[in-house]
């Protein structure tokens, strides 16, 4: 999910490239050299995956899945996502350069927000697959929820007729978010099944499975 | 899969610009165009754009499908913003009135986005993805973020594959993706899958780094020169970026 280049305003360009360069520093200081390989490959996964057309109804949607991102990735998913958006703009010029920023912030702070709220849930409460299933049914929903409405923002605040425009938007999101959450849920139940140390970033024990 | 770099072959002298140059030249053109407003600084802008892309001799055909992918997200701007933005009536269309003002906001966003997009594509799509990292890592961009970017430029490809290698095996088996609960469930796995694949191979690289005595640091080549010809170019484009900010301020009305 991305805006063009040369939509925004001037002070919300600038206001998303500091959230962003402000998460890009931690995510990067949370890095050891270890996290290299695994960021970036798992990146370039999230990367392959988001290309991917899922059917609904007669058209397709590609998934966002920042929420997922978010889970796998922590605070990484800013350095993660800007590279993505990067590569995005330079190899099939989709979203752009001084949009880059806004870009970031719109998806990787709800990513952000899902993964400490899924951590917060995951490791406090003892549950079981139930609650695995729906924290992580939430994060996919509620990742795309949030960029959409931060995508709103961004285009209302930069000129009030983009109200209709963004209501579109946000319309049209609403299946998408009901497809994220019910694939995010699947996903990490099957990741937690098959190779829970795969999900570094979250502390399973206390899971009951 | 979609992911080349057909304009990166070629040998123009926009293709052999030092890559330090050409990203510093796009960065500083993209925010003039992004907060300018004044429309002749704009088409001047699209016509600069323009002249690499000539100079680079690429294919029209090919640069006209890549801006079309972008004018779509334009188009929907056009449907809504003339008729939503106040202003003077220009024309009516059953009971909606288009603004002239609205008119001239969604002309505005047009040009930029495909002064900044034609920019791009003769800028940056001319060079490897492998010199840019290593020119912005000269740029003083952080080391770190060098390293993923290398690593994630790298694996894309070796991910992609294993992708097409799992979707196949999911189409031999019958799998035709429709509207339901068990087409996502089955996309849930395959990006499942690709994960967990991902997250093996990324121990074995790190253990093949380790064994070849990584310690943190990448050696990445950097033999960059600039010549006569490429400071002319970049100096010829800060003076025209210099005239693109003095046409916006209003000190040059044209």
């Amino acid at each position: 999910m991305h805006i063009s280049e040369g939509v925004l305003a001037a002070p919300v360009l600038a206001a998303g490239a500091a959230v962003a360069a402000g998460g890009v520093a931690v995510g990067l200081k949370d890095l050891d050299d270890q996290d290299i390989p695994k960021t970036s490959i798992i990146t370039s996964a999230l990367f392959i995956a988001s290309l991917i057309h899922v059917p609904l109804g007669p058209t397709s949607v590609h998934l966002v899945l920042n929420g997922l991102a978010g889970v796998f990735l922590g605070w990484k998913v800013f350095p993660a996502f800007l590279i993505a958006f990067f590569l995005q703009a330079v190899l099939f010029q989709h979203g752009g350069l001084t949009t880059l920023g806004v870009n970031v912030s719109i998806v990787a702070v709800p990513a952000l927000i899902c993964y400490y709220l899924f951590r917060s849930v995951v490791e406090r409460k003892r549950g079981g697959l139930k609650v695995l299933s729906v924290s992580s049914f939430v994060c996919g929903a509620l990742g795309v929820l949030l960029t959409v409405i931060m995508l709103m923002f961004a285009l209302v605040f930069t000129q009030d007729s983009f109200m209709e425009m963004a209501n579109l938007i946000l319309l049209s999101h609403l299946p998408v978010m009901l497809i994220e959450g019910v694939l995010t849920a699947i996903c990490v139940v099957f990741i937690v099944k098959t190779k829970p140390e795969a999900m570094q970033e979250i502390e399973l024990s206390s899971l009951n499975l | 899969m979609m992911i080349n770099q057909e304009f990166a072959e070629g040998s123009t002298w926009v293709h052999k610009l030092d890559p330090r140059l050409k990203i510093l030249m796009v960065v500083m053109l993209a925010i003039i165009v992004a907060v300018g407003e004044s429309m002749p600084m704009l088409i001047q802008a699209v016509l600069l754009a323009s002249f690499f892309i000539v100079a680079a001799k690429l294919s029209w055909k090919k640069v006209l499908k890549r801006l079309l992918v972008i004018n779509f997200f334009i188009f929907g701007i056009w449907i809504f913003i003339p008729f939503t933005y106040p202003g003077t009536a220009l024309f009516y269309l059953g009971p909606l009135t288009a603004s002239y003002e609205g008119v001239i906001y969604a002309l505005r966003i047009t040009l930029r986005s495909n002064a900044i997009m034609l920019a791009m594509i003769a800028l940056l799509s001319t060079s490897e993805m492998t010199s840019l990292l290593q020119a912005m890592k000269q740029l003083y961009i952080p080391e770190k973020l060098i390293y993923l970017f290398f690593f994630v430029y790298r694996y894309i490809h070796v991910i992609a594959d294993e992708f097409s290698t799992l979707h196949n095996s999911v189409l031999n088996r019958g799998f035709k993706p429709r509207t339901n609960l068990h087409s996502y469930r089955t996309y849930a796995y395959l990006v499942g899958m690709l994960l967990i694949k991902s997250y093996d191979r990324s121990n074995r690289v790190y253990q093949a780094m380790l064994a070849r005595g990584f310690k943190g640091k990448l050696y990445i080549r950097d033999n960059f020169s600039i010549s006569v010809s490429d400071l002319l170019v970049f100096s010829a484009t800060v003076v025209l970026i210099s005239w693109f900010i003095m046409i916006e301020v209003g000190l040059i009305i044209i």
